[in-house]
């Protein structure tokens, strides 16, 4: 195992768990803000992929693609949230879960109706498809660690929004105390309706992003919806700052976890076993550490709602 | 006799009477949808007594209902293959020797799950509930021994001492019978001092410990029973498909279980088994007419949900008469 290697897959791990975060601080903000927990966040991920690679395909350009991906997903969060997310706020968390699941029977069917069952292909844009020499000698994608970069700006961005303008400063006091919020006379149904608009276009954002390294199908965000359950969970429901930290844990353990671990067994197992056993361990890893997590921190590590 | 119990020995008679109408109409397949209704029921019968009775929303049944699957399916293929599974033991195609085992490693691994889950309470334990399960699925998937993402196909359905399994009715007859002690176990367990307090739990925990009940320890019992009838539904699942694949561990698959009790009616003895009827027979005239058939499905849920509260049995027999 070079040092190459494993600055590599760092770097793999980083970009996985900033892809994480998108999806997480959005689900995070709505349960924050709102009080509800939406498992349709993995369908906006979804709009946004396919909503990018179409609107790529007919124009040839993927900037203008991941431009209709933040739209068309920041606008389907918007008609859920009027048409039926709203009338969830109220509701116990029974109710929420299977409203949402049932968006998801929607969405997934009905994209599936429109475009089929074959994945879709996204290019990366040609300004980001060369490659940069790492410190050891290997090469490492441009796109990557554009993507990371995204994400850093993201979280920067967010931290900024929440913590220094008038619209954080609402999101903040909506969180803490919505009667009041709303006595002061701020129309806290456009604010929801805005909050959990932010909170799609990031999963779109991500949905676009992730498009150009796999392909675009049906289903596509479902397994990143559970892992951003994950990382909120870790983090504490509700903060910003613990979907950050969970989504680079989980990231970097899981990438790292795949990697190192069938090499691990290597030394003491034959290689066709130790792979067997280290793939299966591996993928059950992050679940090992979110309990272990839980059992010191049960409210997560930075929990706003402690 | 109560509406409620009026309106649930209804429906099990309904269960009941559809193979025998099938096997008059010479329509064996509609004896094969009878069983997956009982199976089914009887696994959402199980979520019912943590769902219900306890309000404990898991998201992670399917789980359970995947243990169950692989019991069979593992030990079936040991003694297909007469192959020792463990420590010199053989397999074994007696079926209530699977349902014995996965109850018992899907109550321990339920143990473990909730020894951790409930400390946690709301979403929290939704989504702790649901990661532990996705954990079981990957595992599944990325494990070789036992066909990994393809599944385990059992060659001969396992075998019922004086029963000929192979017959679909009796086949039913078996299941059918598994319902009905479930169902009586939840109508035990909910008029028990020990269901009282479950439900106080549920109710209102303050008040419970006030009176010097700690709820931890009952939930706890609860999840374990809970998941112990789930995996013994997976068992009959496994036997009736004659095959186990990691999609029986799928969140979908533990989303599904929430909505038969939803659209029976949540806490109802007979809420479960009006719910996979329903779902079946949605499952079955939605899917002859289209594809896309959970795109209705997931409308009519939605509309379920937000308009339609207490389910068919809420809708048939009232609201029940403490919330």
């Amino acid at each position: 195992m070079s040092l190459a290697l494993f600055i590599e897959q760092l770097l793999n791990g980083l970009q996985f768990g900033v892809m994480l975060f998108l999806m997480a601080a959005g689900l995070t903000l709505i349960f924050g803000v709102m009080g509800l927990i939406n498992l349709a966040h993995g369908s906006l991920f979804m709009v946004g992929a396919f909503a990018c690679a179409s609107v790529a395909a007919a124009t040839g350009s993927f900037w203008l693609g991941l431009a209709a991906s933040l739209a068309a997903a920041a606008a389907a969060g918007a008609v859920i949230e009027i048409l039926v997310i709203r009338r969830l706020y109220d509701r116990d968390h029974l109710d929420q879960v299977l409203a949402t699941f049932a968006l998801i029977l929607i969405f997934s069917e009905g994209t599936r109706w429109v475009f089929g069952s074959f994945p879709l292909y996204l290019d990366i844009p040609a300004l980001l498809s060369g490659a940069v020499h790492l410190p050891g000698g290997a090469q490492y994608p441009v796109y990557r660690l554009a993507v990371i970069g995204v994400g850093i700006l993201v979280a920067v961005g967010l931290y900024l929004l929440i913590g220094r303008t008038r619209l954080g400063m609402r999101i903040r006091a909506g969180e803490s105390d919505r009667e009041m919020i709303g006595a002061l006379g701020v129309d806290i149904r456009t604010l929801y309706t805005l909050v959990f608009a932010l909170g799609a276009a990031l999963a779109g954002l991500a949905g676009a992003m992730v498009g150009a390294l796999q392909s675009v199908q049906v289903g596509m965000g479902e397994p990143v919806l559970i892992l951003a359950f994950v990382v909120i969970v870790i983090g504490g429901i509700g903060s910003i700052k613990g979907a950050l930290v969970g989504s680079i844990l989980v990231g970097v353990t899981d990438t790292l976890g795949r990697f190192l671990l069938p090499a691990a067994f290597g030394l003491v197992m034959e290689p066709s076993a130790a792979a067997g056993v280290g793939a299966a361990l591996a993928s059950m890893l992050i679940y090992v550490v979110m309990a272990l997590i839980l059992a010191v921190r049960p409210q997560g590590l930075f929990s706003a709602h402690a | 006799m109560s509406r409620e119990t009026a309106v649930s020995l209804a429906f099990l008679a309904l269960l009941l009477a559809l193979p025998f109408a099938a096997q008059a109409l010479d329509e064996p397949f509609y004896i094969t949808l009878a069983t997956r209704m009982a199976i089914l029921a009887l696994a959402a019968t199980g979520l019912n007594i943590a769902l219900g009775l306890g309000g404990l929303v898991s998201f992670g049944h399917a789980a359970f209902f995947g243990i169950g699957g692989y019991a069979a399916g593992i030990l079936a293929t040991h003694a297909f293959n007469n192959e020792p599974l463990l420590l010199g033991l053989p397999g074994t195609n007696q079926m209530i020797v699977m349902w014995i085992v996965g109850a018992a490693v899907a109550g321990l691994v339920a143990l473990a799950i909730g020894l951790i889950s409930l400390r946690t309470s709301g979403v929290y334990f939704i989504m702790i509930t649901l990661a532990f399960a996705q954990m079981i699925y990957y595992f599944a998937i990325s494990w070789p021994a036992y066909g990994g993402e393809d599944g385990l196909s059992i060659y001969v359905r396992n075998a019922f001492p004086g029963v000929n399994t192979l017959k679909p009715m009796s086949f039913f007859l078996i299941c059918y019978a598994l319902l009905l002690a479930a169902l009586a176990l939840f109508w035990r367990l909910r008029d028990s001092r020990f269901g009282a307090a479950l439900q106080a739990g549920r109710q209102n925990p303050v008040r419970l410990a006030a009176v010097g009940i700690a709820p931890f320890r009952i939930r706890l019992v609860a999840f374990v029973a809970s998941g112990m009838v789930t995996a013994v539904a997976g068992a009959l699942f496994a036997d009736l498909n004659r095959f186990v694949s990691p999609s029986m561990l799928s969140w979908h698959m533990s989303g599904e279980l929430i909505v038969l009790i939803i659209l029976g009616g949540v806490g109802r003895l007979a809420g479960a088994v009006a719910g996979a009827m329903l779902y079946v027979l949605f499952e079955f005239v939605l899917g002859g007419m289209t594809e896309h058939w959970q795109l209705f499905l997931g409308l009519i849920l939605l509309a379920v949900v937000l308009f339609a509260r207490g389910g068919l049995i809420g809708l048939l027999a009232g609201r029940p008469r403490h919330g």
